[in-house]
């Protein structure tokens, strides 16, 4: 309501790079974990980004970037047309009305001394935008927006379940009315019921509220449900982006691949029917990453250039769909991974040593 | 390995069951009165078939697989009869169970990061079980542990065997589980949430090994899970749970396609996920099972679900609806059964 209604971006983030030093202080620079390396994305008014990438790809390091809880090694973030990436604290906490984050685990992200209706004044009460009798009203609204009996107001963060306090969360985040929230895997720690009610919840919020959202998860289906344009991050990296309808229709990385047909539908017909690539080793280390493509030691079809050539994130069939791959074609399109993985488990033989299950 | 259901689910009686679970009440004494973890539960498990128990937090699914191998703490009270090719272990002496424990039932644990000893390379810990179950010598179960390396499809196993935990990723620490828990040739194997704590790329490889276990060693395998992606990959029947009673059981395929109990249905509503050929909607609503799980304090003769079912009528807090047949092989514990829409 209060977010600016205009076609500019709400958040501009540029070649953001996150470098954490590892080791003791002896030769530092020895030990550099690249968590984030180099990411460019923007977030229109309204809009909901799905940032996906498995442990360790540097998607929760964006977020905290972007809220200043980490300090970005380099790059720009521009929040509402203002370079913030270098503003001084001091002269951040007028922005800090516009973002909110909230976590993933509702059990330590609430301070178990407060009350909720205590946790859920508290940014109001810290920026002055209300007091006494208007406050505590607007405490009542913003819990009854969120789906909480306003009686919950004198109860403490324990004495209510994971879902609850993830509507707490939700809450205290949007008492402001921030132009950004940065949902920071917000139901990955609910069961399934309970976060069907938590992703139905978000939803009506930011159509009520029209705040932005960088919703940051490793689950596809969440993102496929909630978001209008869509992140793959490896290794720090984005490696494609484009808009939810894109990406889910026409995969191109070969690692989103992967990650599409590695997640288990829950229909057995379909589940079973479906030719799945396991991919080969484990995340690299960020300490330590590849030459060339972050991907290529995993990938079932790469080739000697993606060791040694890093790939421009670029639009190669459609300006919109970026995309970080040597093997995506301008005519041909993505290259097909499943049929690569299956001829390497035809040759491999059966058995256990397949990686790739036949298709049906 | 694209088997039909056909051949490997036997639907008939219990006479061909290698695991006999029947009905099965657990409960917990604590300082504030009893819990009642799982009231009633009966279950089959033929040999090389995957069972899954599904439910979500707290609804007793853990703490049944758990029973099996009798691994519950010692506040927990077991009745019912737990009966292994027709030996009832719950009857057994801690020595009798320590021996069937590893060596005919084992179990892989959620958390790959903590139930191993840090202390040990991976190679001791698999050669401590082949060394104690099978009376085979050091060199001999050295030999031994680097094969199940591999069975497990850990790269260079000659090498990783003398690595120690911390030198390994989450998914291959899960591996190294499964190579101890089938090391001496398991009639079953109880999965508690085997893949819940790792990433999807690294899941799908775990799962592929589980499959394997099962097709080329019949191990029988108890899955317990609360994810149905992972249910409809990998079991052939379902046992669904809610608040420590079996609330529905089938076939997997008859379940996910005619869920009979409500909050079956309400489960299946709630995940998000692309149906065959419709192209998921932003925005569209999840199904949302409304209110919360009741307290475990007491086991009410009525049905647990019902103050959150949308179908429930007087007679639904009367009595304790029966689990039977409302479908050929196909009990669900509801007075009012049947597909939603």
């Amino acid at each position: 309501m209060t977010s600016p209604r205009t076609d500019a971006p709400v958040l501009e983030v540029t070649d953001l790079v996150k470098h954490f030093s590892t080791g003791s202080g002896f030769r530092s620079g020895s030990g550099v974990v690249r968590a984030v390396d180099g990411v460019s994305f923007t977030i229109g008014p309204g809009e909901i980004l799905g940032l996906v990438g498995e442990s360790g790809s540097g998607k929760s390091t964006v977020g905290r970037c972007v809220t200043r809880l980490v300090e970005p090694t380099s790059g720009s973030i521009k929040l509402l047309g203002t370079e913030i990436s270098s503003l001084s604290r001091r002269a951040m906490r007028p922005l800090r009305r516009q973002v909110h984050i909230v976590f993933q685990d509702p059990y330590s992200s609430l301070n178990p001394r407060m009350t909720i209706g205590q946790i859920v004044a508290e940014p109001m009460r810290l920026h002055g935008t209300a007091k006494g009798a208007a406050l505590d009203e607007r405490v009542d609204e913003m819990l009854e927006k969120c789906g909480l009996r306003s009686e919950l107001r004198d109860r403490f963060p324990h004495e209510m379940s994971g879902g609850q306090r993830q509507r707490v969360g939700l809450a205290r985040a949007l008492a402001l009315e921030p132009s950004l929230v940065i949902a920071d895997e917000p139901v990955s720690a609910l069961d399934v019921s309970v976060q069907a009610s938590i992703l139905n919840l978000i939803t009506d919020l930011q159509r009520d509220l029209g705040f932005s959202c960088l919703f940051i998860t490793h689950d596809l289906s969440v993102v496929e449900y909630i978001s209008d344009a869509i992140a793959v991050m490896y290794l720090g990296k984005i490696v494609e982006r484009t808009s939810r309808e894109k990406l889910f229709r026409d995969p191109q990385m070969p690692y989103t691949q992967s990650l599409l047909t590695a997640a288990p539908v829950p229909d057995p017909v379909a589940q079973r029917e479906r030719t799945r690539v396991v991919l080969r080793g484990d995340l690299p280390s960020p300490l330590d990453p590849p030459s060339g493509c972050p991907f290529h030691t995993r990938c079932p079809v790469a080739v000697e250039r993606c060791t040694v050539e890093v790939p421009p994130l670029v639009g190669v069939t459609e300006p919109d769909h970026l995309v970080a791959c040597h093997l995506v074609d301008r005519e041909t399109g993505a290259p097909d991974i499943a049929a690569a993985a299956a001829a390497q488990g035809a040759e491999a033989g059966a058995g256990l040593q397949t990686g790739a299950r036949r298709p049906a | 390995m694209t088997t039909t259901v056909s051949e490997r689910v036997p639907t008939g009686p219990a006479s061909d069951a290698l695991l006999s679970v029947q009905d099965l009440h657990i409960r917990f004494s604590t300082e504030d009165g009893p819990v009642h973890a799982v009231n009633g539960v009966s279950f089959d498990l033929a040999a090389g078939e995957i069972l899954a128990l599904v439910g979500e937090s707290g609804c007793g699914k853990s703490v049944t697989a758990m029973s099996v191998p009798g691994l519950l703490s010692p506040n927990a009270t077991v009745d019912g009869r737990i009966l292994l090719q027709g030996r009832d272990l719950l009857g057994l002496s801690a020595k009798e169970l320590r021996a069937v424990r590893g060596k005919e039932i084992s179990f892989v644990f959620q958390e790959p990061m903590s139930s191993l000893n840090p202390a040990f390379t991976v190679g001791k810990q698999i050669r401590e079980v082949l060394q104690r179950h099978e009376g085979l010598s050091k060199k001999a179960a050295h030999e031994r542990a680097v094969d199940l390396l591999r069975l497990v499809r850990i790269p260079a196993p000659e090498r990783r065997v003398d690595e120690y935990p911390h030198q390994m990723s989450g998914g291959m620490r899960q591996r190294v589980m499964i190579a101890i828990a089938v090391a001496c040739g398991p009639k079953v194997l109880v999965a508690d949430e085997p893949t819940t704590a790792l990433d999807v790329t690294i899941q799908a490889g775990v799962l592929d090994i589980l499959r394997g276990l099962r097709d080329e060693l019949g191990t029988a395998i108890i899955l317990i899970t609360h994810d149905l992606g992972v249910v409809a990959d990998l079991a052939d029947r379902v046992v669904v749970m809610y608040a420590g009673r079996p609330v529905e059981q089938a076939e997997v395929h008859e379940l996910f396609a005619h869920p009979q109990h409500p909050y079956t249905n309400g489960l299946l509503g709630a995940v998000p996920h692309r149906e065959k050929g419709v192209e998921l909607v932003a925005g569209r609503r999840l199904r949302e099972i409304p209110g919360l799980v009741p307290s475990l304090r007491s086991d009410p003769d009525e049905c647990v679900f019902a103050p959150r079912c949308p179908r429930s009528t007087e007679v639904c807090v009367s009595r304790r609806p029966p689990l039977e047949p409302t479908r050929p092989h196909h009990p669900a514990a509801c007075f009012h059964p049947g597909e939603d829409e």
